[in-house]
């Protein structure tokens, strides 16, 4: 569904990513982990538009979304769950999710509209009650859900998420992710991006690990989740820990 | 169609401010509160337009008092010069200052924060110098003089309370425009630009084509007003179009209260009216008005839209203790 081939991003004249290729085929989970200024952000911003001039190769659905802008690419299907959530604040819960139907607006869906909102206020039913107060006031948690369920009215097809883990409490942390499992057993492909690794892993069928801009392992997760360099670098385990456990 | 326009547009609210023109219209006999009224209502037209662009957008303008002189001058010239009939003219007017805001806005809208104040304060002033130095056209700095005034058909417009009506319900409809606007899904999109311009385009917002869309819009209001203004005082000159102006444009709007078009109403009224109540203080005036606008600031930093409900707010929990 989604491919990156030999992706190379650069702020002025500092490569940020440096060759990164992978691939997420329908109905997949696909985690990447890494540490902090491994690029995952930016590899994201490329993928949505949000980042000019990159050199290599994205293809979505076997077509080429270099050029095109932000708008152009949420129309193809991909939607971004921004870092830091980026919710509009100001705004009611609404007319935030509201916002996130922009492009259904255009394509004079309204029928789809209705539906997808009731279809988000039964994933979290703390927005409906929340759906008239200002964005801004809500807790991070709730910003979080707020922030997936505004991409998920633009009915994407692929669901991109930055470290939605970012700033929660384990136990929300663990409701987001299970969300997203339900989500994926509807059939939704989603490519997450996180610092949380155990927990991103666990729930994801294969992995990649970046590293200063270099993709350095991949496969399965359960086989990364056991891989003595992962454990040592992004599990929290050093060398010791798991030398004197065998 | 028809349902769903007037269920989004408050239309008490609007049948109430149609009555009050209305009203006021057949009350004020006075030539000098015509006068005072319709010079708010014109000033009320940048504000409201200026209001689009900044308060929900959220993107500055230095330079609007150049559109509002696009307006007046296209008119002024085709009007007196060439016989043109002053509606044929306004359309001109309008649509020049709409090719204008296209050119102007492509580039510089670009740009964001002190980088778009200045961009476009270069635009407005490149403006003033032309309307100032093109002398053959524009009469240069010594003005334009013999605009004509307005009429339909036998319906003229000279006096006071027939431009009072044609001014304000030039409000009415634009304050309608405005609304309809900020209650669809274009307003919702503008109010996300102002929050974050990222996040906008992540959700599919094509930020930069609304951007200019809302540009052209509030230059082709100032163009309105410009031609409203033109037709009335049927003298213009370059000082009424400078940076001044521009600024005092963007005063409205911030003492009115941004995002609000009530709040433009309210801020072109004390803009207006400050330095007629201020006469009294002869030479200290300016610091009088100065001190004025300090003091709104200070006690309403969110302008007096959002101020007046504060306090109304507070006094009726008062009272319900």
């Amino acid at each position: 569904m989604l491919k990156v081939r030999n992706l190379k991003c650069y702020y002025g004249r500092i490569m940020a990513i440096k060759g990164v290729s992978l691939s997420v085929r329908q109905g997949e989970l696909i985690t990447i982990i890494g540490a902090n200024g491994s690029g995952k952000s930016t590899l994201l911003q490329a993928i949505c538009g949000l980042l000019p001039g990159w050199e290599g190769e994205i293809l979505f659905e076997e077509e080429q979304i270099k050029g095109l802008d932000p708008p152009a690419i949420v129309n193809r299907g991909i939607c971004l769950v921004p870092e830091g959530r980026l919710i509009f604040g100001p705004l009611s819960v609404m007319d935030n999710l509201k916002l996130g139907a922009y492009t259904m607006y255009r394509k004079k869906r309204h029928d789809r509209i209705e539906q997808d909102l009731s279809m988000i206020m039964e994933l979290f039913p703390i927005l409906k009650e929340r759906s008239r107060q200002a964005a801004g006031t809500l807790s991070g948690g709730e910003q979080q859900m707020l922030a997936i369920g505004r991409a998920l009215m633009a009915r994407p097809r692929l669901l991109v998420l930055d470290e939605p883990s970012m700033g929660l409490a384990p136990l929300l942390v663990e409701k987001i992710l299970e969300t997203l499992v339900n989500l994926k057993e509807q059939g939704l492909t989603i490519l997450l991006v996180e610092q949380n690794a155990q927990a991103a892993l666990k729930i994801s069928d294969r992995g990649y690990v970046l590293e200063t801009g270099k993709m350095v392992l991949q496969g399965r997760s359960s086989d990364l989740l056991a891989d003595v360099e992962v454990k040592r670098a992004y599990l929290g385990k050093d060398y010791d820990e798991f030398y004197e456990g065998e | 169609m028809c349902d769903m326009l007037l269920s989004r547009i408050n239309p008490i609210r609007f049948a109430f401010f149609f009555l009050v023109i209305a009203l006021v219209g057949l009350l004020v006999d006075n030539a000098y509160y015509q006068q005072v009224l319709i010079l708010i209502g014109i000033n009320t037209l940048l504000a409201v337009g200026l209001n689009m662009l900044m308060g929900y957008a959220g993107q500055i303008s230095l330079g609007h008092a150049a559109f509002y002189g696009i307006g007046a001058y296209t008119t002024a010239i085709l009007t007196a010069k060439y016989q043109i009939y002053p509606w044929i003219a306004l359309v001109i007017a309008i649509l020049l200052a709409v090719a204008i805001a296209v050119v102007v806005g492509l580039p510089t809208l670009k740009l964001s924060g002190y980088y778009l104040g200045m961009g476009t304060l270069g635009f407005g002033m490149i403006f003033n110098i032309i309307f100032r130095e093109w002398s053959s056209l524009t009469g240069g700095a010594s003005g334009f003089v013999g605009i004509p005034s307005l009429s339909i058909g036998s319906l003229s417009f000279e006096s006071g309370r027939n431009y009072f009506y044609l001014v304000w319900f030039s409000v009415w409809s634009v304050f309608l425009i405005c609304s309809r606007i900020i209650n669809s899904r274009a307003g919702r999109a503008l109010r996300s630009i102002h929050d974050s311009e990222n996040a906008s385009m992540a959700v599919g917002v094509d930020t930069m084509t609304l951007k200019l869309q809302v540009f052209v819009l509030s230059a082709a209001f100032s163009a309105l007003a410009g031609f409203l203004y033109a037709h009335y005082i049927s003298f213009i000159s370059p000082g009424s179009f400078d940076f001044l102006m521009s600024v005092r444009m963007v005063t409205m709007v911030v003492i009115g209260g941004m995002a609000s078009i009530w709040g433009a109403l309210l801020g072109a009224s004390l803009l207006t009216l400050l330095p007629e109540w201020l006469h009294a203080f002869s030479e200290f005036e300016m610091v009088v008005y100065g001190l004025v606008l300090m003091l709104v600031m200070i006690l309403m930093p969110q302008g007096l839209t959002r101020g007046i409900l504060d306090i109304y707010e507070r006094s009726r929990e008062k009272y319900r203790k």
